[in-house]
């Protein structure tokens, strides 16, 4: 069964060539691809193999696992999901205790070099002890799957920065993949959760053509996180003409005016929420009338009010620096550097916002 | 509670549209808009929908869930939508075109509606 194509294995379940084209076009867009990639997009479909998928899932909330299983099915979401063999995922699988390691140890084993590691959670480093699967901590088991994966797909602000774990104080110790695993190559796919249709169209992209998508400094994809919230939210000429709501029962929200600011960190969030939207494209943060957390972006647990507007100055000398230093050495790379830029950086803003200066914020 | 304001994304996505439809003219360049690369106003694409109207073929698809394929007002514009089994959007385009590839026979489906056929045929002694 493994060895079939997606168009063969389409056709077994009743679907006809048309009906493959139809999930191409589908595949396209979700993709975020020109249309006139479908043909393509068809060609590799044809002959693509169901890749070996190894799902670990850290110091996490289980949200990305919530978000991607809970989409309607059968969706695109699914039919992408049943494209994959997905060898390993303690939450899903029905296998538990030393069966669902030897599962995952024999996926490594047959698909050496070939199979696609997706992680969601970050790595505690404060205490092994902290996250423990079978009894092996998330750092070996991070380690020790890595080392015969094709690609790393960090799903979720968590694996992809740190996420609500590394919050400070980071009691944890928490760190990110990419501070641990420095030799393969990593998508992050943040957001918290990141939508559905976004993870699944990175597995599609690898899927489809064998390679990893266009990245942008944050190793995120940019078919998705090109953009920001900002450029592509209709409440946009409202920002422009200066038409704010002042609060979330005035006119101006009554109005549907830009929620800047109310807190909305859609100027400064890259992430596809705007066009995509949100339970099978209904609607959006924004649309619903609560500006964007960024939960796409890095530290945006520790950026101040999620209620105070994005130009009240923040500035953190992260209190995780010594963790991230741990998982430096454990990579053999080091951060010194860059934490003491940011300390500097952090002195010529203004003072850290209270917890009383947060709260006069949402009160105004 | 007023209407929303507009991104202002129609006029220009019309001109587009009209572009595309001189190519098609001129050369028989065929051309797809993804309709959820854009961002619109919750009324900006019901009022897109109106402006393009209702033109004289219409067609359904039953093909992992149901796709309404409508052709504008404009001859050779075509608004197609494809819903998954559970009747959700999973895509919405503007197709400028002759006639949209998806409602052509495919050579697979007809070659196995062709052994289907032989295979009834078999079993009828004529």
């Amino acid at each position: 069964m493994n060895q079939l194509s997606l168009e063969e294995r389409l056709r077994l379940h009743g679907v006809s060539r048309r009906g493959f084209l139809k999930f191409c076009a589908a595949t396209a867009s979700l993709m975020a691809l020109s249309p006139a990639m479908i043909p393509r997009i068809a060609a590799a479909l044809e002959n693509a193999k169901r890749p070996s998928v190894i799902w670990l899932s850290f110091q996490e909330c289980t949200g990305c696992t919530e978000s991607i299983t809970r989409s309607h099915s059968p969706s695109l979401e699914s039919l992408i999901f049943d494209a994959i063999s997905l060898d390993y995922h303690h939450t899903l699988q029905v296998a538990s205790g030393d069966a669902a390691e030897h599962a995952r140890e024999q996926a490594m084993k047959d698909n050496w070099g070939k199979y696609i590691l997706v992680v969601d959670g970050s790595i505690p480093l404060g205490n092994k002890g902290f996250s423990t699967i079978a009894g092996i901590s998330n750092v070996d088991m991070l380690i020790e799957t890595a080392k015969g994966a094709a690609a790393i797909v960090a799903v979720g602000s968590c694996a992809a920065f740190g996420g609500l774990p590394k919050a400070n104080p980071n009691p944890t110790g928490a760190v990110s993949i990419d501070m641990i695993i420095k030799d393969k190559p990593i998508i992050n796919v943040p957001g918290c959760p990141p939508i559905p249709v976004v993870m699944t169209g990175v597995l599609a992209h690898f899927l489809t053509f064998g390679t990893l998508p266009e990245l942008d400094h944050l190793k995120r994809p940019k078919a998705f996180y090109g953009q920001n919230i900002h450029d592509r939210c209709y409440r946009r000429p409202f920002y422009e003409r200066g038409q704010f709501a002042e609060t979330f029962d005035d006119e101006g929200a009554k109005k549907g005016w830009c929620l800047f600011k109310l807190g909305c960190k859609g100027p400064t969030t890259y992430n596809a929420c705007a066009t995509t939207k949100w339970n099978g494209g209904v609607s959006f943060p924004i649309e619903s009338g609560h500006g964007c957390l960024g939960c796409s972006e890095p530290n945006f647990w520790d950026a101040g009010s999620f209620y105070a507007p994005l130009s009240t100055p923040i500035g953190h000398v992260a209190q995780n620096a010594g963790y991230a230093l741990a998982a430096g050495a454990l990579a053999g790379a080091a951060i010194g550097f860059a934490n003491k830029q940011k300390s500097s950086q952090a002195i010529e803003k203004h003072e850290e916002i209270t917890v009383n200066d947060l709260i006069k914020g949402e009160t105004k | 509670m007023q209407p929303l304001e507009k991104t202002g994304n129609i006029l220009p996505l019309l001109h587009e549209i009209r572009h595309a439809l001189e190519d098609l003219l001129a050369t028989g360049q065929t051309m797809v808009i993804d309709l959820q690369a854009m961002p619109f106003a919750p009324s900006e694409l019901v009022e897109l929908k109106e402006i393009l109207g209702v033109g004289e073929v219409s067609a359904e698809l039953h093909a992992l869930g149901k796709s309404t394929i409508q052709e504008t007002a404009f001859s050779g514009a075509w608004w197609i939508v494809h819903f998954n089994i559970d009747e959700k959007m999973i895509s919405q385009t503007i197709e400028i075109c002759h006639i949209p590839a998806i409602l052509m026979a495919q050579h697979a489906d007809i070659q196995m509606g062709l052994q289907q056929l032989s295979s009834t045929l078999g079993g009828v002694s004529l």
